[in-house]
């Protein structure tokens, strides 16, 4: 994703290729980091939980002259406990007192409205019970199972276990980072958070289910082929899926960041602000583990399985038979930077294919492995 | 969902997209004037955004019965609920299930939020309690001294003749318990008290002295009390939902060991009440019969438990003895009297049954009453929200603003990217909205969805998911024409394989949004809601109209020789000339897909 912005250009012509997978240990700990680092800032700061995990009531009050200050002595003397007012652009209060009762955070509405002198039905107000949180945070829990659950199976059956496990390891990467920024930011919690958090879990895995499609496509037949191993051409269909998955990520980023930059500033805090932020946070994560972690992940476990292996086997025996004879001074090189697939690619390729899936350009010798045609390259010359 | 592979008859094949165009165009238009027809355009607006108060209660389980939470028991609480609601005079309040223990009510505004809370916060029960007075349900204007009871007695006698049949024929009703030799209602009573004519035994047997000897048995409020009672009854009326909405407030909080004033549910007549003399516990079933053989219409049985049984035999036995109305039984739902029967004789062996002019409907209702109306239910308000009308238009404001910023962000950059296909993302985009919207507007007409914040963020995120789809499409053809093919084959060989990734993906996200919108509570599920609906259309788009309407300006020229606004430029795909219409595909795609 960092890429993007330099690279944006030559991604639009299709001409960019990285080597995700091949470098994929640096990614793999990338993560790791990230992930210990919300782990370590979770357990250390906690999650700041709204008044909807505590109980308590937030007050939005009307216009008035009251100043801060004065709203807060009046909260915190009627219902006992700490208040917290902020002033909201247009002289309004919003005043939230945590860790009440449904019936004191009633008393204090009604004495915040006498105090205040503001009609009670004027003051909008959101009163939580304390076990409220608990119930959302336990249905939250038991739709994620169930999503998990429900997602493996499809995904195992319309694509193959490997790719649901994978599939399931970024979106708990996913779920952490994103736990783990709100706890190391700060960002308060509430049900919102939640709805997002849960919304997360269909887009993350959107991007997740885009990439995998190109690379089940590009994986077919793969073993009648002896050019590229499995990894190899998780790689080139991920490079191929990459401008996908960019634009999907921005265009769905787009609203959300409108949302949350506008709508939530707008209004302050509120439901809008709540959603907009998970998500936000949620599907950047999400775009950065489809790509990072899920397409290496699934080439890793793919390298293991017995067939794969053979054929990375007869990739190598290929590539070194072809080294040893020593053929025109073009196709070595070419060859070589199959073998390492590296950004090599980038610079050397610039015509067509990047993007496409397999370079046709460097394949060419229609008959070197006795077969025309399909699950190899075509006959294509520059 | 899963992926088709065979790809040739897709709707919106290359075969007639123009057809295919016009069914969906159609759709659209008799969406539109169904809109109209409704005489709604704009969706039904959520509490929190079209301001008024939203309770959550949570149904506690009460010591004893643990499996009380149920879904009946839950409908029966809503029922209950809502009558409560409603009968502030209080039009499109909301009283609905949500999951498996919570009931969601929403007030809308301009209605006494705290009136409200204390409504619906109350626990429903059902008791049958003794009549001790009755009088017609009109506040009297005169005041009348704290007559003695007997006074009341003839008025209340008089007033019963007034009174619909129901109430009327309820004296020879109830003494059907006794007087029916067959039917399952045959008890012990029938042997006890077989020869007992009803009216008779009621007018005869009883001279003025029964009105003091009931008192003696049955608990009774002392004397004090009496004229306090009548002077509360004097000043109840029950001429009006509303008022019989605060009479039944206050009659449903006091004790079940005081007497009560209380009204009757249609306002007929109202009533002081003796205390509570079996619970609704203490029904086990009741159920609506028609009675053929006596033909009586229809009737309501009651099958008491072994404890309710014996109360009811008791209480029976002594209001047999009595003078109408004292000879009535109230059956008091949420201080409401549902139904006052009398009774001829003790009823006991748990068995018994009301008749009288009962309609199918009526009697269905009684029965329903009595089966459930004692909730072995109570609930908790665990969040309340009020909303002035002024801060949910904000909100919404705020909310639609948001999203046309967001439509135009991505407009910006799709049209920044795609070019010419831009158009065709944005045309599918606007139907897509249309879809949603009058689909929004329609569903709130007929199952009462209403649009709150949530839902309205879930249809903002949904313009990214839409914009998805086109995506995966537009880089699918793109991705055939860098393999060097002419536009009209791109379109249709991109096609199958951007179908089944569109497929996969909307499925998922489908999943998500049903799981949400299964396991959530409240304003969660409206989020929900809206983002399975937009991914929903968001197929019906992809499919009906995107996919066709590529197929036909794929043959326009200028996007079929790759204008350079077109978003189609071969050059600038990077496809290197002499362009060769006919390659053969690479490896390792497989060209069988296409």
């Amino acid at each position: 994703m960092s890429k993007l912005g330099n690279l944006g250009a030559r991604l639009y012509r299709g001409e960019v290729g990285y080597d995700f997978v091949g470098k994929r240990m640096i990614w793999y700990g990338i993560s790791i980091l990230i992930t210990i680092t919300a782990i370590v800032g979770l357990s250390v700061r906690g999650l700041n939980m709204g008044i909807e995990f505590s109980g308590g009531a937030v007050f939005n009050t009307p216009k008035t002259a009251v100043s801060a200050t004065q709203a807060q002595h009046v909260a915190e003397e009627t219902s006992g406990h700490t208040a917290i007012v902020q002033k909201l652009g247009d002289r309004t209060l919003r005043i939230q007192v945590s860790e009440l009762t449904t019936e004191q955070s009633r008393a204090t509405q009604e004495a915040l409205a006498k105090k205040l002198d503001v009609p009670l039905d004027k003051i909008n107000t959101d009163i939580v019970g304390p076990s409220w949180g608990d119930q959302i945070a336990n249905k939250a829990w038991t739709g994620l199972a169930i999503f998990m659950i429900l997602v493996v199976i499809y995904l195992a059956i319309a694509f193959e276990w490997r790719m649901a496990l994978a599939a399931l390891v970024a979106l708990i990467h996913d779920l952490t980072i994103t736990v783990g920024i709100y706890a190391l930011v700060g960002f308060e919690v509430t049900p919102g958070t939640v709805i997002g958090l849960l919304t997360i879990l269909g887009y993350s895995l959107y991007d997740t289910v885009v990439v995998f499609d190109g690379l089940k496509e590009g994986a077919k037949d793969i073993t009648k082929q002896t050019r590229f191993t499995y990894s190899e051409i998780a790689n080139r269909s991920l490079n191929s899926t990459l401008v996908r998955s960019i634009n999907t990520t921005v265009v769905a980023l787009l609203p959300v960041a409108g949302l949350l930059f506008i709508g939530g500033g707008f209004l302050g805090a509120g439901m809008l602000n709540d959603i907009s932020l998970a998500l936000f946070v949620g599907l950047a994560a999400g775009a950065y583990s489809s790509i990072f972690i899920a397409t290496p992940l699934v080439a890793d476990l793919k390298e293991r399985d017995p067939q794969m292996k053979a054929l990375a086997k007869r990739v190598r025996a290929k590539r070194a038979a072809a080294a040893a004879k020593g053929e025109s001074g073009t196709e070595q090189p070419q060859d070589a930077v199959d073998g390492q697939d590296a950004e090599g690619d980038d610079e050397d390729d610039t015509a067509a294919a990047g993007v496409v899936g397999p370079r046709r350009q460097s394949a060419g010798r229609g008959g070197r492995d006795g077969r025309g045609g399909r699950g190899r390259p075509s006959g294509k010359r520059r | 969902m899963a992926a088709p592979k065979k790809g040739r008859r897709s709707p919106g094949g290359q075969g007639r997209p123009g057809r295919v165009l016009a069914l969906i165009l159609i759709a659209m238009v008799a969406l539109i004037g169904g809109m109209f027809a409704s005489g709604d355009t704009t969706p039904r607006l959520g509490i929190d955004l079209a301001g008024g108060t939203s309770f959550t209660l949570e149904a506690k389980n009460e010591p004893g019965k643990p499996n009380a939470i149920n879904k009946t028991n839950m409908d029966t609480a809503v029922g209950i609920m809502d009558r409560r609601v409603n009968g502030l005079g209080v039009s499109e309040s909301e009283v609905q299930t949500q999951g498996a223990k919570h009931i969601i009510v929403n007030i809308p505004k301009g209605t006494n939020a705290k009136q409200a809370r204390q409504q619906v916060g109350t626990t429903a029960k059902l008791g049958f309690r003794p009549v001790l007075t009755s009088a017609p349900g009109v506040k009297s204007p005169e005041p009348k001294p704290s007559a003695s009871v007997g006074d009341k007695d003839k008025d209340k006698a008089k007033d019963k003749d007034d009174k619909s049949k129901d109430d009327k024929t309820k004296p020879s009703g109830s003494s059907s318990a006794s007087a029916s030799p067959q039917g399952r209602a045959v008890t012990d009573a029938l042997k006890a008290n077989p020869a007992v004519d009803p009216s008779a035994s009621a007018k005869d047997g009883k001279a003025g002295s029964d009105k003091k000897d009931p008192k003696a048995p049955t608990p009774t409020p002392a004397p004090g009390d009496v004229a306090a009672l009548q002077k509360q009854l004097a000043a109840l009326d029950c001429s009006t939902p509303a008022s019989r909405a605060k009479a039944s407030e206050a009659a449903a909080a006091a004790k079940a060991s005081d007497p009560i004033v209380a009204c009757k549910t249609d306002g007929s007549a109202k009533e002081i009440l003796g205390p509570v003399a079996v619970e609704g516990t203490g029904v086990d079933k009741a159920s609506a019969v028609i009675d053929t053989q006596q033909g009586k219409g229809w009737i309501v049985q009651l099958k008491f438990t072994k404890d309710g049984a014996k109360k009811f035999a008791d209480v029976t036995g002594k209001l047999a003895t009595q003078q109408p109305p004292q000879n009535q039984f109230a059956i008091v739902l949420d201080g409401e009297v549902v139904s006052d029967p009398s009774v001829t004789s003790s009823i006991a062996g748990g068995q018994a049954e009301i008749s009288g002019g009962f309609t199918q409907e009526s009697s269905r209702d009684l029965a329903n009453v009595l089966s459930y109306g004692a909730l072995p239910l109570s609930f908790d308000v665990v969040t309340e929200t009020t909303v002035s009308p002024a801060l949910g238009g904000e909100q919404l404001r705020a909310g639609l603003i948001a999203g046309a910023i967001g439509l135009i962000l991505v407009i910006i950059y799709l049209v920044a990217y795609y070019r010419g296909l831009a158009l065709v993302a944005l045309a599918s985009l606007l139907v897509s909205a249309i879809l949603t919207y009058t689909i929004m507007v329609l569903l709130g007409i007929a199952l009462g969805f209403a649009l709150n914040l949530p839902a309205v963020c879930g249809a903002i995120v949904a313009i990214g998911i839409t914009a998805d789809s086109f995506i995966v499409y537009f880089e699918r053809i793109r991705d055939e024409i860098r393999e060097g093919r002419s536009l009209r084959p791109a379109v249709e060989r991109g096609w199958p394989r951007a179908r089944r990734t569109i497929l996969v993906s909307d499925f998922v996200s489908f999943l998500a949004a049903a799981v949400l919108f299964i396991v959530t509570v409240g304003k969660v599920q409206g989020f929900a809601f809206t983002l399975g609906l937009t991914t929903l259309l968001d197929v019906v788009v992809v499919f009906f109209f995107t996919k066709p309407l590529m197929t036909l300006l794929a043959r326009r020229k200028f996007f079929a020789s790759g204008h350079p606004w077109s978003g189609l430029d071969p050059k600038r795909l990077g496809v290197k000339p002499p362009l060769r219409a006919s390659r053969r595909p690479a490896a390792p795609v497989d060209p069988k897909e296409a």
